[in-house]
């Protein structure tokens, strides 16, 4: 962890009244896939949001690729490289597939090869390129987003629960998707709870309870000690997650 | 193209109930008119009220079309929207007048140069004071809707006596330059000439708005910025930037329209912008706040009431706006065209 | 005793309250403190906004709710009074049964819109009410044969409220006790108890569930409160207070017309007092009617000494020309919401 992407320290983050995130210290490396996980509740979405500065951190520090930015405004931290992808997708429904993915290319035109490379990965979004969002069913949505997310090239991804609610074969459409984009040296940092694609998408892990990091370490250490996935989560990720 | 394992890409085939739903909107402005001819009982009648009842309309639109795009982008609710009217009315005549040897001059073509400055003129005037409301009145109280409603009501009424101290208490009565008076004989109808004028610069607009907002990426911005604004900026852009453009744009547009209103009138007065708000607001409601379209639609739809209705119960004319707008709240309560939110 | 009066809502500060005594000690001996048709004028126009402001707050302040009908509710009470006097002739009757009808009215009408606009967003609450009330206006300018058109109706109230009513031989403390000086004392009273009562609500379980709506819609909704039925609830209850507040108005003018009673400045007044004085206070409410009419009465005046010493300045005596007493009034209307959100009551109580 020799040369982290994004460093965050002791951050703290407040909605309205409720202390969300109470010092949160978390690495995620370079080129590597970082699996944030936890109950649900414990503030993973919410470390997502502060670090796009979608809610303002009261006080810590947020280093990406050497800056703080735990005070810029949203679109100064997503051009400095961040893709995101929101729990809820964040689709354009008014738009057509299309819009959204050039609104996605902000720094210019959608590239030919990348296209291809989105195609190839998510079909149906070639299929259905020139009808609006808001049509597609719920696993295209994902894929549209994660598509966005990959539409430029980025610094880090932040994902958030990309699989959650889906059918398996398109959670595993999905899967092979992230794979191809982490075999490819992107930097990653993601929001997952079904394990079996946790497990096997992810270098690191970081484990959250009570708005703050309790456990960091490799993901192939986690996955190999079911008495400490159960100690820092409660249940087992086998029994939760397993095929 | 390999598809993912297991997954067959379907679109889900959309039946004739929910084409029809869609449509409906677009359907009531024909249905409308239609209701007219129905109870209007002479022909030519009809048609000088329909005519006139679009150019309303269109004017109202244009007024109107700033304020919905307002609302849907940044929730922001602009109550002194009506001060820009005035002021454009007061501008744009003013123009007029400083251009009496082209309003004058028996060419048409230098008569429409001298409407196209004076509308120049007043867009320029109402997009900078748009400029400087936004950054005074409106942007200290983002997110608090009462404070909105409360600061930008104080900022109507500023405006509107700024306006009585600038031009005098008194209404200013003025005649339209030569090209634009009097009317066309059309099946035995009178068409004012200046109505179709309005209504040729409302449509353009219109067709040009919308194109505006599908074919540049501007557009895209604003269109993705009204359903989830957040997302918008997590792409990297600046929509507080976009958001003071759309709010000069807009100021400049009610601007516009109130010069045109001024025009079509031929009185202006301070109020006036304060007075045609509540058709505007009607207007937006009934469109969907947030919808160029629906704006477009409920414009056409009040015009053509409030024009049939005058025709046969005068006293009725602003109640039976009322009551349509009762009406379409009950078919859709969020408007014709809702808009969708991702919050 | 006192603190039941006010419903346990004190003024909780020394100076609000002497503001406040002072306010109700001037209105309550206005005949006799301060003699002359144009004073008792004043101290009545003061009693009814009291009134009327109040009525307001509980939708502005409490509820969170900005309305631009208010004026629609009062001017529906004004009418109520001078139609039924019209109709059935100078009587108390008529004063009674036009009260009633124009409340009636003015319940009605307000559950219909309320019901309409407050279902479907908050939001359309402010711009649908201003459609409504400027077609009521409307309406009520063009039905020349019923209500008088844009001249009004002037009317006969029961002799014993008018000046040709003797009480007393003797003038007592300076002022003859004539049916004016009850006629006063009536709309006093009316006044006095119309806030009182507002007091009361605001100050009930009601009240505190209205506040907690304001504050939080969702989590309002959440605990289980009923968010439509309560905003509705306090928009009907704030109507008739202000068409009460009207049928006073009526009576004490012996007049109404479309400008008195139904015309947006009166709505723009309203707005002004309440905020100035402090939204969410029933005391605010009071202290800036108070305050607003006196300035009305006086400052405009003042302002057009002013100009005629400006006159050698140029612009300045334009802009303080008694006519431009609104652009004044606007300005300090922004300034208040900006820097002083809480009022002079706000300030008073150190908050």
């Amino acid at each position: 962890m020799s040369d982290p992407i994004l460093t965050l320290e002791e951050v703290h983050t407040d909605i309205g009244r409720y202390r969300i995130l109470q010092g949160v210290n978390l690495v995620a490396p370079r080129g590597a896939v970082t699996m944030l996980l936890g109950r649900n509740g414990v503030g993973k979405t919410t470390t997502l949001r502060t670090i796009m500065g979608l809610w303002r951190a009261r006080s810590g520090r947020i280093v990406f690729d050497g800056a703080d930015i735990a005070a810029s405004p949203t679109p100064a931290i997503a051009r400095a490289g961040i893709g995101y992808v929101p729990e809820d997708m964040g689709i354009f429904s008014d738009l057509t597939v299309e819009e959204n993915m050039i609104l996605a290319a902000r720094s210019g035109p959608l590239a030919e090869a990348r296209r291809e490379r989105i195609f190839a990965a998510f079909p149906p979004l070639r299929t259905f390129w020139r009808k609006p969002a808001g049509t597609l069913s719920g696993g295209q949505k994902q894929m549209l987003a994660i598509a966005r997310a990959m539409a430029e090239e980025r610094r880090l991804y932040l994902i958030d629960e990309p699989t959650k609610g889906l059918a398996p074969a398109i959670v595993a459409a999905m899967a092979s998707a992230l794979r191809a984009l982490k075999a490819e040296g992107a930097s990653i940092l993601m929001v997952e709870q079904n394990f079996s694609v946790a497990r096997h998408l992810g270098d690191h892990a970081a484990v959250m309870d009570d708005g703050r990091i309790v456990w960091t370490g490799a993901m192939a250490e986690l996955a190999g000690d079911r008495a400490l996935q159960e100690r820092l989560m409660g249940l087992s990720l086998d029994a939760h997650g397993g095929r | 193209m390999t598809a993912a394992p297991g997954h067959n890409p379907t679109f889900a085939a959309r039946g004739p109930a929910e084409r029809l739903a869609e449509a409906a909107p677009f359907l009531l402005v024909p249905l409308l008119a239609a209701a007219g001819w129905l109870a209007i009982p002479q022909g030519s009648s009809w048609l000088t009220l329909t005519v006139s009842g679009l150019a309303m309309g269109m004017m109202i639109f244009i007024m109107a079309s700033g304020l919905t795009l307002i609302f849907g982008l940044m929730d922001v609710i602009n109550f002194g929207h009506g001060a820009f009217v005035s002021v454009g009315a007061f501008v744009g005549v003013g123009a007029l007048a400083a251009l009496d040897g082209l309003t004058g001059a028996p060419s048409p073509a230098l008569n429409a140069l001298a409407l196209a400055l004076a509308a120049a003129a007043a867009m320029l005037a109402t997009g900078a004071l748009g400029w400087a409301f936004e950054r005074a009145i409106v942007r200290p109280v983002y997110g608090a809707h009462l404070k909105q409603i409360l600061v930008t009501m104080g900022g109507l009424i500023v405006i509107e006596q700024l306006i009585l101290v600038i031009w005098g208490p008194s209404e200013i009565f003025f005649s339209r330059p030569e090209a634009f008076k009097g009317a066309l004989t059309f099946a035995g109808a009178a068409i004012e000439k200046y109505r179709l004028v309005a209504v040729g610069v409302g449509l353009a607009l219109f067709l040009a708005m919308r194109t505006a907002l599908r074919a540049t990426r501007i557009g895209l911005i604003v269109r993705a910025g009204v359903e989830n604004r957040e997302m918008v900026e997590a792409l990297g852009y600046r929509l507080r930037v976009v958001f003071v453009g759309v709010f000069v744009a807009g100021s400049a547009l009610a601007g516009l329209g109130g010069v045109m209103w001024g025009l079509y009138e031929e009185v202006i007065t301070a109020h006036m912008g304060g007075a045609l708000m509540v058709l505007v607001f009607i207007v937006v409601i009934i469109g969907g706040l947030g919808s160029v379209e629906g704006c477009f639609l409920g414009a056409l739809l009040v015009g053509l009431m409030q024009n049939y209705v005058a025709f046969l119960e005068p006293k009725l004319a602003l109640i039976s706006n009322i009551g349509l707008m009762v009406a379409i709240l009950m078919w859709r309560p969020q408007g014709m065209i809702p808009v969708v939110k991702a919050k | 005793m006192l603190k039941r009066i006010l419903s346990g809502d004190m003024p909780q500060s020394r100076a609000l309250g002497l503001i406040l005594l002072a306010i109700l000690i001037g209105l309550a001996f206005a005949p006799f403190l301060f003699p002359g048709t144009r004073s008792l004028d004043t101290a009545a126009r003061i009693c009814v906004f009291v009134a009327l402001a109040a009525s307001y707050d509980l939708l502005l302040g409490y509820a969170g709710i900005v309305s631009f009908a208010h004026t629609m509710f009062f001017g529906l009470g004004a009418y109520g009074v001078a139609l039924a006097s019209d109709g059935m002739g100078r009587s108390f009757g008529a004063l009674a049964a036009g009260s009633l009808a124009g409340a009636l009215a003015a319940a009605a009408l307000a559950l219909l819109v309320g019901l309409f606009s407050l279902r479907v967003r908050a939001i359309f609450f402010a711009m649908i009410t201003l459609a409504v009330a400027s077609a009521v206006a409307v309406l009520f300018s063009q039905l020349s044969g019923i209500t008088g058109g844009e001249d009004g109706l002037n009317y006969r109230i029961p002799r014993a409220l008018t000046a040709a009513a003797r009480y007393a031989e003797e003038p007592f403390l300076g002022m003859r006790l004539t049916g004016k000086v009850l006629n006063y004392y009536l709309v006093f009273f009316g006044a006095l108890i119309l806030f009182l009562a507002l007091l009361r609500v605001v100050n009930s379980p009601f009240g505190r569930v209205l506040q907690a709506i304001r504050e939080n819609e969702f989590r309002a909704e959440a605990i289980g409160c009923r968010v439509v039925w309560h905003r509705t609830a306090a928009t009907v209850i704030s109507a008739v207070s202000a068409a009460l507040a009207g049928s006073l108005y009526a009576i004490w003018l012996r007049y109404v017309g479309p400008d008195t009673v139904l015309s947006f400045e009166i709505m723009v007044d309203i707005l002004l007092m309440v905020v100035i004085g402090g939204m969410g206070t029933m005391y605010g409410a009071a202290v800036g009617a108070a305050l607003f009419v006196l300035a009305q009465n006086y400052l405009q005046a003042l302002m057009g000494a002013a100009a005629e010493a400006a006159a050698g300045v140029p612009g300045l005596p334009l802009i303080l020309d008694p006519d431009r007493w609104l652009l004044w009034l606007g300005a300090l209307f922004i300034l208040s919401v900006y820097f002083f959100p809480t009022g002079v009551v706000g300030r008073l109580r150190g908050r």
